[in-house]
């Protein structure tokens, strides 16, 4: 899932600015499950909003839906009316949420409630850690399900590094240290006897297919519809 | 002890509105041993039946405030006794989470506050009310309740 966090009330209130028509757009998915931006939150927020904005004497309306999917179309177009009477549209969806909303309506004034952080998954009830950094190009398979691109502080290919102490990365202090994912990594294939898996070097990686090949884009023909010929 | 209890508080100004969320198993119960009891209370407080405290949500508690109140009181089991085994542990974060909340639009999170008692303990939720009573009151009725709420919506 992609894990976010609200952001501090005082920047949404900047960012709302004298807005007297506030919707605040949920998300129904993945900040639904990390309680960042579901429509608890969404309620949540709408009535610390109304509430502040009345402490300053200047009273606005807030008002909150929550779609299943920000980011798909059919979702966006289901909240038109109201995201078209509102002044400034708050989206606690995650950053591609925030997109899809100023993309699918370019007149609104669309502000993000949340910071995105990261892809993970819960750990524990209230913890999320990082599990995938998108680098484009699997290594899983050669490093028993542990990814040393989201989990190893400096993303080596061919770890640890000297760095690397108890189990733990020199990347933090104390609790707060991850584990050292090579550590893991090495843990794991010894337990399953496949530890010839790292012996082999491999070579420095591709990272076009992650951010440094600029924003990407996945086009499956298969599932395009036909474009309908248009003549007039 | 029954004097003591039967000292009235004399009549609550009706500007103070006191929210009381509570559990079936306890708090709800022991306010009805305080009225057998004829406990004396300030008539401030307005409870609220849960199944349990776990049931409270955050929402619960913003709602009351951005629809009157001037005070939330919480009243579930003893620690360690829930009927659900730690309904009333979660509320205890979410209050302090809510405390967080008001304070961050500017209202004192002493406005809203978690008691525990058992279902015997009448004296204790009599005692409550007039803590919480007495707390309120010290801080005045809701800056929220001075502009008139806005009802729109968009």
């Amino acid at each position: 899932m992609i894990v976010a966090e609200q952001k501090a009330l005082d920047e949404i209130r900047q960012l709302v600015g004298d807005a007297k028509q506030v919707l605040v757009v949920g998300c129904g998915t993945c900040v639904t499950v990390c309680f960042a931006g579901g429509a608890k939150e969404a309620g949540v927020l709408g009535s610390l909003l109304r509430m502040a904005a009345q402490m300053d004497g200047q009273p606005a309306a807030v008002t909150e839906v929550t779609v299943q999917r920000q980011c798909e179309w059919e979702y966006l177009d289901a909240i038109r009316g109201p995201v078209e009477k509102a002044d400034v549209v708050l989206s606690i969806g995650c950053g591609i949420g925030v997109q899809a909303l100023a993309e699918r309506y370019p007149d609104a004034v669309v502000v993000p409630g949340l910071n995105t952080k990261f892809m993970g998954m819960p750990a524990e009830h209230g913890e999320w850690v990082e599990r995938c950094a998108a680098c484009g190009n699997c290594l899983l398979g050669l490093t028993g399900g542990i990814c040393p691109i989201a989990r190893c502080s400096k993303q080596l290919l061919n770890g640890p590094c000297g760095g690397s102490s108890q189990g733990k990365c020199e990347v933090g202090c104390g609790d707060s240290a991850p584990d050292c994912a090579w550590q893991l990594i090495y843990q794991k294939l010894a337990a399953q006897d496949r530890l010839h898996l790292i012996m082999e070097i491999t070579p420095a990686k591709d990272w076009r297919s992650s951010r440094d090949g600029g924003p990407r884009k996945v086009v499956r023909a298969d599932l395009k519809l036909p474009q309908p010929d248009i003549k007039e | 002890m029954l004097a003591d209890e039967m000292k009235t508080e004399g009549p609550a100004p009706d500007d103070i509105n006191i929210v009381a969320f509570c559990c079936h198993y306890c708090a709800y119960a022991a306010a009805d041993m305080a009225g057998s009891l004829r406990f004396q209370y300030p008539d401030s407080v307005k409870v609220v039946k849960l199944p349990c405290t776990g049931k409270l949500d955050l929402q619960l508690i913003l709602d009351a405030f951005e629809k009157g109140a001037d005070g939330v009181m919480v009243a579930g089991c003893m620690e360690g006794d829930c009927h659900y085994q730690q309904g009333n542990l979660n509320a205890k974060r979410r209050v302090v989470h809510g405390q967080t909340l008001l304070a961050s639009i500017g209202l004192e999170p002493e406005r809203v506050r978690m008691f525990n008692m058992s279902s015997a303990m009448g004296n204790r939720w009599a005692e409550a009310v007039r803590e919480m009573d007495a707390t309120v009151r010290k801080l005045g009725p809701s800056p929220l309740r001075r502009p008139k709420a806005n009802e729109g919506t968009p």
